[in-house]
């Protein structure tokens, strides 16, 4: 049963310390700002999240890791021209990073949502991120081993949903948010808009409802400018 | 493995290769229809190169196939950005997918080519474009390890030296690598290489590289630059 609420702050009111929590966005685009600032105003620490960067300037997620609540990152792509704060806190030797090719990282949610207990890949094999990994030769290739990302909670972007959870997305803004909602035990999602219960057709519904466990409306949701570099 | 055909002739051009020029090249052995990712950074400009009537369809890794030319003023969208997290366009029939699908379609060998930047690649293909390893950089890997063995076919764009004169075509990757035996042609300021991966450019496995055309230098010339065996095809 979904729940619909007007305050991000209410909606992540109950992620405890020390929660692994899935954040949609690549970069700025699909990044749940609102939600993740209301998780800021919470004073949650130590927490590991789930992005594929971390962070940009100084909103959503860079806000969160320049707030010291941050004890690990899981991502594929940490290093832009806007990370400073998540570089100032890594090279402090105060936040822990695990890089995560970036298909193994979509994979790797994806499985967890899917209940698949570990998946062999193509992706990394002979290089320094698959170290220490059980390696298998199927038909001449060689894969490696990859073990799923669950989580405590996942906070996603979405266009719009309707009153049991549906939801349709924008363009790019997709990204990981239909895998990450399906991977968490509990999944917030800001919307630009909620529409009445059958007023969104069927047949476009990207993430149906049974993910979904609470939606935010936050109707003029900023998003971060992009910036032009990865 | 390529669909690619190697040529029997060889080309020796007067002048090393602008970016621009090098990226043209690569646009012109794009074949009409492929699927194509062109990363982030330098190999982006192929796309300023390939024919409106070419029917080649981009990839960008962030979820979206049939990505148009870079979106500005009022056609900048923030939901709409490329691999690079630069505003783009759509094109009539583009369509949009979530990240593990967009991966799967990498790895799951949908796409037809890859083009790349690197650091190193070595003479059997071994691609290194993620990590210096020096200390005190931050690694981000971001697609690279998907795309270089996902695709098809994997070109790799760069300059065949470093600044300090070095060659980045090497008998063996010092850097880490981001794929094992996955490049299938390099295009540099100098020359186009032939990776012979699977003997199908008639190396019979020898390590050594085909060389499909230099650019301001001679054949032989060129061999004095690189430290790995050259042949012409």
């Amino acid at each position: 049963m979904v729940t619909i609420t007007q305050s991000a702050l209410d909606a992540v009111a109950d992620i405890p310390d020390g929660a692994t929590v899935l954040i949609g966005g690549f970069g700025p685009a699909g990044q749940p700002v609102e939600l993740i600032e209301a998780l800021v105003e919470t004073g949650t620490r130590d927490l590991t999240v789930v992005n594929n960067n971390a962070g940009n300037g100084d909103v959503g997620l860079a806000a969160l890791i320049g707030a010291g609540r941050v004890r690990k990152v899981i991502c594929s792509f940490p290093r832009q021209h806007d990370s400073h704060q998540f570089d100032a806190k890594y090279r402090a030797g105060e936040i822990e990073l695990e890089l995560v090719p970036q298909g193994n990282l979509a994979e790797r949610i994806r499985a967890a949502g899917a209940g698949i207990g570990a998946f062999f890949t193509p992706t990394g094999y002979g290089t320094p991120l698959a170290e220490g990994k059980e390696v298998r030769e199927i038909d001449g290739r060689h894969y490696v081993l990859e073990l799923p990302i669950r989580a405590d909670y996942a906070l996603v972007k979405a266009h719009r949903a309707d009153g049991v959870g549906n939801l349709t997305y924008r363009k790019t803004a997709r990204n990981f948010g239909p895998i990450m909602a399906a991977a968490a035990t509990t999944t917030i999602v800001q919307v630009h808009e909620v529409v009445p219960t059958g007023a969104m057709d069927p047949e476009v519904v990207v993430t149906p409802g049974i993910y979904v466990d609470r939606v935010v409306v936050v109707p003029t949701a900023a998003t971060p400018r992009p910036e032009e570099d990865q | 493995m390529s669909s690619l055909k190697t040529p029997s002739t060889f080309i020796e051009g007067p002048t090393r290769l602008g970016k621009a020029e090098l990226a043209a090249l690569v646009a012109a052995d794009i074949p009409d229809g492929a699927f194509v990712n062109l990363g982030i950074g330098q190999p982006t400009l192929v796309s300023n190169y390939l024919a409106p009537d070419s029917g080649v369809t981009l990839h960008t890794e962030n979820g979206m196939l049939g990505m148009g030319p870079e979106a500005h003023g009022d056609d900048v969208d923030p939901d709409l950005i490329n691999a690079g997290k630069i505003p783009v366009t759509e094109l009539p029939g583009a369509s949009y997918f979530h990240h593990a699908d967009s991966f799967a379609m990498m790895r799951g060998g949908h796409l037809d080519i890859c083009v790349l930047g690197a650091y190193q690649v070595s003479a059997r293909g071994d691609l290194a474009n993620w990590h210096t390893g020096e200390p005190g950089a931050i690694p981000a890997v971001g697609g690279a390890m998907d795309l270089a063995i996902g695709a098809k076919d994997t070109f790799v764009m760069m300059t065949l030296q470093t600044r300090e004169g070095q060659s980045k075509l090497v008998e063996a990757c010092t850097y880490p690598l981001t794929g094992v035996g996955c490049v299938s042609r390099i295009y540099t300021d100098v020359a186009v290489f032939l990776i012979d991966r699977d003997g199908d450019h008639g190396g019979g496995g020898d390590g050594s590289v085909v060389v499909r055309e230099t650019h301001g230098v001679t054949f032989e010339e060129l061999e004095g630059l690189v430290p790995v065996p050259l042949r012409r095809p």
